[in-house]
């Protein structure tokens, strides 16, 4: 499984999440998306939950570059070294491990390593990892900038598209969060306003 | 395979107990009456619905439901963040850990404890607890969503006085006429009928076939009918009384029914005390003597301290009496209490047939005439069996319709049926009550009844009524308002481990009568 794509290197750890760099600017790994990263025996599974783009130089404020002839990829065209000023970073919580092939859906004993690398996730390990939806209580408290209920809709949107049976997995999922949120309704029914089938709506 | 449809979560003995419904089983799936088995960690249980609700995890669910489009939540939350409880109530232990599943089934006195999984009960547990049918067991009918064949021990249910409830139409005269059936083929006792209507006997009348089969048709050898009329097909004989054998207890019994003031009732009782066993013949006889032959009556009032209206109020009463068709005015003695006695001492269960004659007063009058009488024999042959230490009387059910006209609060003390119903069978003698008004009864007679069976009744007195003395009233309750307006009942008390709601066997049922070759004809019981 390993011969998938490198993303990433790690640049920041702890406990329940790890930080990393893009290989290549702009080649951030989606939103709600499934990462692997090596640690010892283990491998660890986390969630993107946010990403940046920033100077690479934390001092040197971007300016526009654009007129009227070149936009969007032209830019980056016509200046190459636009390329080695900036870089993409993104933050992963860690959502389990598979150990000896078996995988667990907690957090592992140790955090990622650092300058380790980060690969994004096959449709197979997606839907090998996501067999068991325990996982999605750790999204619950992740105190990231993006609103709870978006990214556990991102994380099971992506999920059902590697899934055989997208609309089963949606509906196993919804009903694990109905359980998970019995106490909290609206916060419930805003996430599956979300992840709601497309014929349903 | 997991069958359970869901956990225990709460409750208590004396309140029932609540599961919250699992494993994608709705409300929809669980009628009450249903009944359910629960294994707890050391003993299994069976007990009934009693009611199902809907509840929420969060309030919020209820204020702000899914859109109703939204059926990808509706599904998700159903079961979860909304979900089904069934109340149950808890009856019988059926087995624990240290001594297996039950011979005997035993009344709970604890419940199972949290989270115990609840499942249907299944056919054959059912006949562990109700037995399968036998000498004894008669099949009355199938639990309601069930297959299994509802046992009734029949000579443990003729063991009290029982009663049937229910509006007019659930099927009252049919289950009884089953009853009896059923006593006739498998109780040592015998029968005596009063039949109101003339369903029990030769035929009965279906609102959708027409005629049924009665019991004389099913049992030749061992019905006989008394009629009260003249020339009464398929009967064996005719009901006629002798005005000597009336007593003032009649009149104060049909007192109201007669129209009678209070006054004139006891003026009866003085005039039997003052004229013999002929009182009646004499007060008529007086109160047609002419204006100059007066000095008779005036001599009765006066020395009877008898008010001139009590007298007349009396006489009225007993001249209607007196015209009535089945009054003996032959001259010679009516037989009819010997021939009556001698049928059901030698095994023949009697049905008295009113016809034409189905009048309240006469019903009362001919029932608590014979029925006194007879019991009188009971008590007789009761007291000198015991004096001899020799066999006593065969038992004897009678059966009355319409019973709060005997057995309401003014009368039961007095009339010959409170006293049977009250005595529990001391003479070998009890009472199998049909009535539609159940409140209309004396409530220590009703809470004397043994087994009760409850037909649909939408008074909540006569609910009420129907149900007291009995344990879970409340949960009862609820079932008796759901039940169908035809055919379905609620049986409870003493021949059965726990309340039953059934659907009585169809009466056309060619399956109904077999064992037996003698009874062989009673397999083919359709109208004719
Ligand atoms: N077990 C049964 N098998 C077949 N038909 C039945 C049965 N029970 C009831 N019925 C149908 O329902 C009708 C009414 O039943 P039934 O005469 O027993 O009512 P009831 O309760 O005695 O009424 P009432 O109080 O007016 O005497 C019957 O005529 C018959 O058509
Ligand atoms: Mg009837």
């Amino acid at each position: 499984m390993s011969e998938n794509l490198k993303i990433g290197e790690i640049i920041d750890v702890n406990t329940t999440s790890f930080s990393a760099e893009c290989v290549k600017l702009n080649e951030i790994p989606s939103f709600g998306g499934l990462v692997r990263t090596p640690e010892g025996d283990r491998d660890l599974y986390a969630v993107v939950t946010y990403a940046t783009t920033s100077s690479v130089d934390a001092g040197r404020h971007p300016v526009a570059r654009g007129n009227d002839d070149e936009e969007n990829e032209m830019i980056f065209k016509a200046n190459p070294q636009l390329e080695k000023l900036f870089r993409s970073e993104f933050t992963a919580v860690v959502v389990g491990y598979k150990e000896k092939d078996r995988f667990s859906h907690h957090l592992p004993p140790k955090p990622a390593r650092i300058h380790y690398s980060v690969y994004d996730c096959s449709d197979e390990e997606i839907r090998a990892f996501s067999e068991d939806l325990s996982f999605l209580s750790l999204l619950f408290n992740t105190n990231e900038n993006v609103s709870t209920e978006e990214l556990v809709s991102a994380v099971i949107r992506t999920c059902a598209e590697a899934s055989d049976d997208k609309e089963a997995f949606l509906e196993k999922a919804g009903r694990e969060l109905a359980r998970l949120l019995n106490r909290d309704y609206m916060r419930l029914k805003m996430i599956l306003e979300r992840i709601r089938p497309q014929e349903d709506r | 395979m997991d069958d359970s449809i869901g956990v225990i979560v709460g409750g208590s003995l004396s309140g029932g107990i609540t599961a919250k419904l699992q494993n994608g089983c709705s409300v929809e799936d669980i009628n009450v009456g249903r009944y359910v088995t629960i294994q707890g960690r050391q003993k299994k249980f069976m007990g009934m619905v009693t009611d199902v609700g809907l509840q929420v995890t969060d309030t919020q669910l209820t204020m702000s439901p899914p859109d109703s489009d939204d059926d990808f939540s509706a599904r998700i939350l159903n079961g979860i963040g909304a979900y089904g409880t069934a109340s149950i109530t808890p009856y019988l232990l059926i087995a624990d850990s240290d001594r297996g599943n039950l011979e005997v089934p035993e009344p709970v006195k604890t419940i199972p404890s949290h989270f115990s999984k609840v499942r249907m009960s299944t056919d054959a547990e059912f006949q562990a607890v109700f037995g399968e049918e036998d000498e004894k067991r008669f099949n009355i009918g199938n639990p309601l969503d069930m297959e299994y064949k509802l046992c009734l021990d029949i000579p443990k249910f003729v063991e009290r006085s029982n009663g049937i409830f229910g509006k007019s139409g659930t099927g009252k005269t049919f289950f009884t006429r089953l009853l009896l059936g059923a006593m006739i083929q498998k109780s040592k006792g015998v029968n005596l009928i009063f039949d109101m209507h003339n369903e029990y006997g030769h035929a009965g009348t279906s609102e959708e076939q027409g005629k049924v089969k009665g019991l004389k048709q099913f049992f030749p050898g061992k019905v006989t009918t008394f009629s009260l009329e003249e020339h009464a097909l398929h009967s064996d004989g005719r009901v006629e009384i002798d005005l000597e054998d009336l007593e003032p207890e009649d009149f104060s019994i049909l007192g109201r029914t007669l129209n009678m003031t209070d006054l004139a009732v006891s003026a009866t009782y003085a005039c039997r005390r003052r004229f013999g066993k002929n009182w009646i013949r004499e007060v008529l006889r007086i109160s047609q003597l002419t204006d100059d032959e007066n000095d008779e009556k005036e001599n009765l009032l006066k020395s009877e301290v008898i008010a001139q209206g009590s007298f007349e109020n009396m006489v009225r009463a007993l001249n209607k009496i007196n015209s009535m068709g089945y009054i003996n005015k032959t001259g010679s003695k009516s037989n009819i209490v010997n021939e009556i006695m001698s049928r059901l001492i030698g095994g023949v269960n009697v049905v008295i047939e009113f016809g034409r004659h189905s009048d309240t007063l006469t019903y009362m009058l001919i029932s608590n005439l014979l029925a006194r009488r007879i019991y009188d024999r009971y008590r007789d042959l009761t007291e000198k069996a015991i004096a001899n230490d020799t066999a006593k009387p065969i038992p004897l059910v009678i059966t009355i319709e319409e019973a709060h006209n005997f057995l309401n609060e003014s009368l039961a003390q007095n009339s010959i049926f409170g006293i049977i119903a009250r005595e529990m069978r001391k003479y070998n003698v009890t009472l199998l009550v049909i009535d539609q008004r159940p409140s209309g009864i004396q409530e220590e007679i009703l809470s004397q009844l043994g087994t009760k069976v409850i037909f649909l009744m939408d008074n909540d007195r006569d609910i009420d009524a129907a149900l007291s003395g009995t344990s879970g009233k409340t949960a009862l309750r609820g079932i008796v308002a759901k039940l169908a307006s035809k055919q379905q009942a609620l049986i409870f008390g003493h021949a059965l481990p726990m309340p039953v709601s059934f659907r009585p066997r169809d009466y056309n049922d060619s399956t109904f009568y077999r064992d037996g070759d003698e009874d062989e004809s009673f397999d083919d019981i359709f109208s004719e």
